[in-house]
């Protein structure tokens, strides 16, 4: 096992993955001379050549758009979108194309397609550097949606990303791109799709969350010892999601806090909401409680932390649940 | 040799008016070539007369019309290999036939049946692209793609006048243009996007100069001209496979027809140019170009026409006789590997419709 970062996992699963199938090749702006803006790519041009490792015009559609017709010509590509909002150009050719066109041939020709950015604020940036846009994929049909939280999971879900045979979306909390050091398995990795994470075992009440907000979760359940025992669970996968896992969790515990980086109205915590509330409600004690960004445009960066879930947040959640 | 006609700037015929202007040739097209094309012409102009009886008939559903857009399809497929990929638009939604592809498959899209999703394997032809122009970065992707692996297939992306203001027209054709992609890009200009006019789309003399900005080369060809539709894709896949790169062609024509069934064009149209169209439509010229020619008699025309009906009236028979599609098929091909929702969605489906 080697010590690394978040972001360095991804590198470290993109060169095994591009070592093992020949017909991965990655696109995207900058990620061959540069390696990345965040060196997730670093190396593989050199390792792989300019072939495998293509500088694409300044083009999200054109970027995914081309994918479509490489896939068409039997190459598995995955497709860096820059930063989280900069990938709302090519939402045009995931919901028109991406999502629909395996359905479109009978079935007779596969997409294995990848999709992976860096998404989240928290980060001190510019505008549109901070999206959390999970929810417009998961909400597309013919597409999967994954999110990691942590090192070992970054390098896994992006290899089952690469393997499986449908498009499939892949966010990196770019928050923890360098700031999570964790113990990944060397060589071939590989994290199942549709599998969430007991990140820890607890007994008063359950915190669902995924990429950026599994470590605040944690945070949170931390600052509660020896009020409350929380359980943490990590979804891991938002579509395909563990629903088996969703709903153990939930009647471990009676007690559900969702926490979404992302804004309330019809986020994927909603979902998640809405699944507890159709096939949980004789093992709920209390309400199911959201922990959210607000309803705005991710902020000016000054205010940004007022925005995000914070452990406060998730404390006060949790209180207001064991007291209903 | 084609001629360029300086009144109508760098357009390009082949055939002339049968008065004024002579008729030309294209070199390597032997007599029998020309009556494949004219086979081809009028298999096309017969599925789409025979599409719009079928709408009224309510055979089929919403359908959208391609009359006098026959010579750019049957032309520039016919510059093609048999491995090269066609990725049509809606406009040619059975430009499939000029492989094989069955009647019945076409008229089953219309119809909303599964039967009229085909695998694109089977043909080289792509998914008919209902958004505009969208399938332009797919068409570069294959290309490319083919390229890479050192394959010699080159591809062909259809869409209209219109289709050239989306920005995924821009993307694709650009990133064909940086990766020199072996693809042809085929605007067919009639002119119209539903009611909006060329000169409501654009502010450039010829959509054609559009080319320059990639880096390209782009072509003008009288659209209702089969033989110069044909020499300019031939020329165009030439470069495609000898590396090249890509080439726009824009083939001029005029709708003569209401854009789809649901479409009611005398709220918008020049009704004097719509028939001056229709006396110049590119199946009659062809024709006329062929007797001159001495290469077809009335007997001919007319027996190529009932080979035509006929697979028409088979083929919309066989797609009446397609049974139900069975519900369960919603859940068939989204994904390779489904999630276990569907099986309890299915299940749920099931029981409501069994009552």
């Amino acid at each position: 096992m080697a010590e690394l970062t978040l972001v360095e996992a991804i590198n470290d699963g993109f060169h095994v993955e591009l070592d093992r199938d020949p017909d991965v090749m990655v696109l995207g702006e900058d990620v061959g001379r540069a390696g990345g803006v965040f060196r997730a790519t670093a190396g593989l041009r050199d390792r792989f050549g300019p072939e495998r490792c293509v500088d694409t015009p300044l083009a999200e559609a054109g970027i995914l758009g081309s994918a479509v017709g490489l896939c068409m010509a039997g190459w598995r590509p995955v497709c860096e979108m820059q930063y989280d909002a900069f990938s709302y150009p090519c939402l045009d050719q995931l919901i028109t194309h991406v999502g629909r066109y395996r359905w479109r041939t009978g079935g007779a020709m596969e997409f294995p397609l990848v999709v992976r950015m860096p998404y989240g604020g928290g980060v001190r940036a510019p505008e549109l550097h901070d999206d959390s846009p999970e929810a417009y994929y998961a909400h597309t049909p013919g597409v999967k949606v994954a999110i990691p939280s942590t090192p070992a999971d970054a390098k896994g879900l992006l290899a089952a990303a690469i393997r499986d045979p449908d498009p499939v979306v892949v966010l990196e909390p770019k928050l923890h791109y360098r700031t999570t050091r964790g113990e990944v398995p060397e060589g071939e990795h590989v994290v199942p799709l549709g599998k969430a994470r007991v990140v820890r075992e607890g007994d008063d009440v359950t915190l669902v969350a995924y990429g950026a907000m599994v470590p605040l979760a944690e945070a949170a359940a931390d600052a509660l010892a020896g009020e409350a025992s929380a359980e943490v669970l990590d979804i891991r996968t938002l579509k395909p999601l563990d629903e088996e896992a969703l709903l153990a969790a939930a009647a471990k515990t009676g007690r559900v806090v969702i926490v979404q980086e992302a804004p309330r109205t019809a986020g994927y915590g909603a979902e998640l909401a809405a699944i507890l509330a159709e096939k949980a409600m004789l093992d709920l004690r209390a309400p199911v409680v959201r922990v959210t960004g607000y309803d705005v445009p991710y902020p000016y960066w000054q205010i940004e932390d007022a925005y995000m879930p914070s452990v406060e947040r998730v404390v006060d959640a949790v209180r207001r649940l064991l007291e209903f | 040799m084609a001629q360029v006609l300086p009144a109508e700037r760098d357009l390009r015929r082949v055939i002339g008016d049968g008065e004024t202007v002579p008729d030309g040739e294209v070199e390597g097209l032997s007599d029998d070539d020309l009556l494949e094309l004219h086979r081809w012409l009028v298999l096309l102009r017969t599925y789409d007369e025979r599409s719009v009886v079928y709408h009224r008939q309510g055979r089929i559903g919403t359908y959208a019309i391609f009359w006098n857009h026959e010579a750019m399809q049957a032309g520039s497929v016919y510059a093609l290999e048999r491995e090269d990929w066609i990725f049509p638009s809606y406009r040619e939604s059975a430009i499939g036939l000029l492989r094989g592809m069955p009647a019945s498959t076409v008229l089953s899209w219309w119809r909303g049946h599964p039967a009229g999703w085909w695998s694109p394997l089977d043909w080289n032809v792509a998914s008919i692209c209902v958004p505009i122009g969208t399938h332009v970065p797919h068409a570069a992707g294959l290309a490319w793609g083919k390229k890479l692996r050192g394959e010699s297939a080159c591809a062909i992306a259809y869409f209209g006048d219109g289709a050239t203001s989306e920005g995924s027209f821009h993307e694709g054709a650009n990133f064909a243009a940086v990766m020199r992609a072996p693809l042809v890009l085929f605007c067919n200009n009639n002119q119209w996007a539903i009611s909006t006019p060329l000169e409501a789309q654009t502010a450039a003399e010829t959509l054609a100069d559009k080319a320059v900005g990639y880096g390209i080369p782009g072509v003008r060809v009288d659209g209702g001209d089969v033989l110069a539709v044909y020499e300019a894709t031939r020329e165009a896949v030439a470069r495609a496979r000898a590396g090249e790169g890509p080439t726009f062609i824009e083939a001029v024509t005029y709708r003569a027809a209401p854009h789809a069934t649901a479409d009611d064009p005398s709220a918008y149209i020049d009704p004097a140019r719509v028939e001056e169209e229709k006396e110049r439509e590119c199946l009659g010229r062809y024709e006329a170009y062929l007797r001159r020619r001495g290469l077809l008699s009335d007997e001919a025309a007319e027996a190529v026409r009932a080979v035509a009906l006929d697979r028409m009236r088979e083929g919309i028979a066989q797609a009446e006789a397609e049974p139900p599609p069975d519900p369960s098929l919603l859940f068939s091909h989204a994904f390779a590997s489904p999630p276990a929702s569907f099986e309890s969605d299915l299940a749920e489906l099931r029981r409501v419709l069994d009552g």
